[in-house]
């Protein structure tokens, strides 16, 4: 008797849980993520149920007028119609938005303050270079190298023009 | 016998990029190696029986849908009537129209299956009243 009251105040929706009474402490609270839900699928075109719960009362009348003849209805009746049923048509669930643009200008944005910190870190952070990068010094260490024959045949020192003591053209 | 032996190698689904405007539903994605395949037209014939159910439900309309474009396949025009015609007996234009909707998603790529499924259900579309998604505009986003 009591489950029968609680069914009449749910509603009309499915119910997928079951209502049971247990040593007189009540029936448990349907949760909404418990009963059937609608979504918008191309896999799935005809969802449990419909979109519309609570049809206001030019809706039901026009329910009313879908059990007559179809072609009796107008375009915007049709139209209306789906629209208590379907939420998006598959044309609107399967289009694209715009978010691609707003994620590759957060890219380039981020990948441009990382720039701005590295370029901080460089002037800020690190001490200076090794004296061994001084101009003076690069010299002395081709001449160096030069005189190693490095890589005589096909490498360094091959580019180097002995006689004339300058790099090959 | 040859073409015996293709048949039943041709397992699963069958897609449709043959050339030639013969869009048979294929055999279920059932592939087994042994036992009887079944027949494209007992595919069909099997479905067209399913949404023929005089007293069909709400459910059962929805679960065979789904189920149908579970498939690697567009249905053939006769199930996709027996389907409108389901509906029809259910008082619901909107998964009728739906289910046009979602042939023209099946056919992917393959654009000229729609019309074709369209020009085969006009009868049945214009007994019925059932618009097609482009009549009503919601064809477009």
């Amino acid at each position: 008797m009591l489950a029968t009251r609680v069914f009449r105040l749910v509603g009309n929706r499915t119910l997928s849980t079951s209502i049971c009474l247990r040593g007189g402490h009540g029936v448990a609270k349907v949760e909404d993520y418990t009963l059937p839900a609608y979504f918008d699928r191309r896999e799935s075109p005809l969802p449990d149920i419909k979109f519309v719960q609570q049809l206001s009362p030019e809706q039901k009348s026009l329910k009313e007028k879908e059990k007559g003849s179809w072609a009796a209805l107008s375009k915007e009746e049709k139209i209306a119609l789906y629209r208590i049923s379907f939420k998006e048509s598959f044309a609107e669930m399967d289009k694209g938005s715009g978010e691609w643009k707003s994620v590759v200008a957060g890219i380039f944005f981020f990948i441009g303050f990382t720039g701005l910190v590295v370029l901080w870190q460089r002037k800020y952070v690190y001490g200076d270079v090794p004296h061994t990068f001084d101009a003076e010094y690069k010299q002395k260490e081709v001449q160096r190298m030069l005189d190693m024959r490095i890589n005589p045949v096909e490498g360094f020192s091959a580019k180097w023009d002995y006689e004339n003591s300058v790099w090959k053209k | 016998m040859f073409r015996a032996a293709l048949r039943l190698s041709v397992s699963g689904a069958r897609s449709l990029t043959r050339s030639r405007p013969q869009y048979t539903a294929s055999v279920a994605a059932r592939s087994y190696s042994h036992g009887k395949q079944e027949t494209d037209e007992e595919f069909d014939a099997r479905w067209v029986t399913y949404f023929n159910k005089p007293d069909i439900d709400a459910w059962e309309l929805r679960k065979g849908m789904n189920t149908l474009i579970g498939y690697d396949l567009v249905p053939e025009p006769k199930i996709l009537e027996a389907a409108l015609r389901a509906c029809r007996r259910l008082n619901d234009l909107a998964s009728a129209i739906r289910i046009l909707e979602a042939v023209k998603d099946k056919s992917g790529p393959h654009k000229e299956i729609y019309p074709y499924v369209l020009q085969e259900l006009s009868p049945a579309l214009s007994e019925l009243g059932i618009p097609t998604p482009e009549e009503l505009g919601i064809d477009k986003a």
